[in-house]
């Protein structure tokens, strides 16, 4: 378990080395399997018919069919939540983006008194929890006739979003070198200048990193969704899976259908830009 | 002088463009929590609009401290954060030291790892609590198939039981992101030092102890913060793995206040429970800040 691959020295060390070599794979293999399993077993159990679900499972899929994929997008109208989703996840990450990167600018490029105790107290507002502030947005959103309207979720979704985008920009922007800045106002480039025409192409990976992360939270959020919509019309995806009803029994089919629908653009979002997530993910949070 | 004015520059100029986005944190985070607390001051029952709003000064928090419910629901939240986080430093510590060495499909690894980390929760519950529905669900079949059990069970009509994929699934879910925090560290370890190391001799095991652990510590504590407020706000998974049941017996925190919120309608009491997690949470967090001393990364070195 060593964090660096010792050389084998010597030929006695070998055995020893090439046995914990072993472990180590097979505990590697079992994690991943772990990790995997879950997915692989909702896509067979998505394929297959309810009535054969809890019925001597089988690992291997049997008679494969199309049916809760068909009724997710037909009666059960899983559009519509993937609608409500795509807005306001979107919606809060184009704005928490555009407001996020002149704040991030500032604290990450210029020289100012009150910096450090911003970083702070953004910091502690990513961390404070959910539930402590859905009593009064409940009261304020209702008083405002916002309840299940889209303003109504974009607006609680700045609460975690905006300390969010900024706290990883800054981080993300610190990184970017300043040499080419520094030189252009050495030849008189004005802040604005050098921030439009020299930053902001450089910060453009930037952004697009802090802009997935932003828009996974958002997709992902459940407890603001859960309170602050009444019905079907303006679920997002997590709510309307969570709330999945059948006539008679749990329709589990079609949930785990549902399931792999909400999990496909994620995952897809993250094997992509698996490495650009890491260093977003990372940058600021640990410092050696 | 002309230094100082330039200084007084940029600061206006830095507290303009932070500006917009303090105040919508201001106005939409910090307000609300002001709110709450005047809230939790008096007597708000929705449901029954004719009492009024009445000022009843601490009477709500009177209340929590005699509330059988919410002790049990602070209990089990303290225990659901004790036993996932552990599991998930020590499971996130091997995959971070695993993906910290080069082999053949490193980056599958990592790649595979992230993903549970990046669906919603409430998907990952759905998961796993259909693996373990029903006496003829999957984990049933696998564990009567190794001999780990004799016969299938019920897993959420008893409390035992009940947690057994609550903690599976939070470990599943977080353990990447534990990973990685800690991936950031060991990557900021000086590598000489294991080299100096392996000249005296020294073996895999005194390395780990005496330069990885140590020199990773930042990193652990840091990600314990993390972790910890992570786990005191639980609610997506357990609402959606348990309910919080069998009973009342697997309810955090979270989820009362939320069922005194928003399915009692008592927003005075609720509120006084939103005041007491946020005040938990926060005394966790000076307790690790200021007792551990962990430096977090706000400004450049």
């Amino acid at each position: 378990m060593t964090s660096v691959a010792s050389k084998p020295r010597g030929k006695k060390r070998k055995a020893g080395i090439s046995w914990g070599a072993w472990v180590f794979g097979a505990a590697l293999t079992l994690l991943i399997l772990f990790t995997l399993f879950p997915f692989y077993w909702a896509i067979v159990a998505s394929l297959t018919p309810d009535a054969a679900l809890f019925r001597d499972p089988s690992l291997w899929p049997q008679h494969i069919i199309l049916d809760h994929y068909r009724a997710l997008f037909g009666e059960r109208d899983f559009i519509t939540p993937i609608k409500n989703s795509l807005i306001v996840a979107g919606t809060t990450t184009i704005f928490c983006l555009c407001v996020g990167t002149l704040a991030a600018y500032a604290l990450a490029r210029l020289d100012f008194k009150g910096k450090a105790p911003i970083m702070g107290f953004i910091l502690a507002v990513t961390m404070f929890p959910q539930i402590s502030i859905v009593s009064p947005l409940y009261l304020l959103l209702r008083s405002l006739h916002l309840i299940d309207t889209y303003p109504g979720l974009i607006m609680p979704y700045m609460t975690f979003a905006m300390p969010l985008t900024v706290w990883v920009l800054t981080g993300s922007i610190r990184q970017i070198p300043k040499d080419l800045e520094e030189a252009a106002h050495v030849d008189g480039a004005t802040r604005r200048q050098s921030f439009t025409k020299i930053l902001l192409p450089l910060a453009v990976p930037s952004l697009a990193t802090t802009g997935i992360l932003t828009f996974i939270y958002c997709w992902n959020e459940f407890l603001f969704a859960l309170s602050f919509t009444l019905g079907p019309e303006r679920q997002t995806v997590p709510v309307a899976i969570a709330l999945f009803r059948g006539m008679y029994q749990v329709p589990w089919g079609e949930i785990l259908a549902a399931a792999i629908v909400a999990t496909a653009p994620v995952a897809a979002m993250v094997l992509i830009f698996q490495r650009r997530i890491v260093q977003g993910l990372t940058a600021g949070a640990v410092k050696g | 002088m002309r230094k100082i004015s330039r200084l007084g520059h940029e600061a206006r100029l830095g507290w303009t463009l932070v500006g917009p986005a303090l105040s919508v944190i201001a106005l939409i985070a910090i307000f609300p929590l002001g709110w709450t607390v005047w809230e939790s001051l008096h007597l708000h029952e929705l449901r029954m609009p004719w009492l009024g709003q009445p000022f009843v000064g601490l009477a709500n928090y009177v209340e929590i401290g005699k509330d059988p419910r919410f002790w049990g629901a602070l209990a089990h939240t303290a225990f659901f954060t004790v036993v996932s986080i552990s599991l998930e430093l020590l499971i996130g510590l091997f995959l971070a030291l695993a993906m910290n060495r080069a082999f053949r499909g490193r980056g599958f690894v990592r790649a595979a790892v992230l993903v549970p980390w990046a669906i919603p929760t409430v998907v990952a519950a759905l998961l796993w609590r259909f693996m373990f529905e029903s006496e003829g669900g999957i984990a049933n079949a696998l564990l009567v198939d190794v001999h780990i059990l004799k016969q299938p069970i019920v897993w959420f009509i008893e409390t035992a039981t009940a947690w057994v994929p609550v903690i599976l699934a939070d470990v599943w879910k977080t353990t990447p992101f534990v990973a990685l925090l800690l991936l950031a560290g060991l990557q900021n370890i000086d590598l000489s030092l294991y080299e100096a190391a392996a000249v005296d001799g020294a073996n895999a095991w005194w390395q780990l102890r005496h330069i990885t652990l140590p020199l990773l510590k930042p990193a652990i504590l840091v990600t314990l913060i993390f972790r910890t407020l992570d786990g005191f706000r639980v609610f997506d998974l357990i609402y959606v793995l348990t309910g919080g049941g069998p009973g009342t017996s697997t309810e955090p925190v979270a989820l009362y206040t939320f069922n005194a919120l928003l399915q009692n309608l008592r927003f005075g009491y609720g509120s006084a429970l939103s005041v007491v997690i946020f005040a938990i949470t926060f005394g966790l967090a000076m307790i690790y800040v200021k007792g551990l001393g962990v430096r977090l990364g706000g400004d450049e070195t």
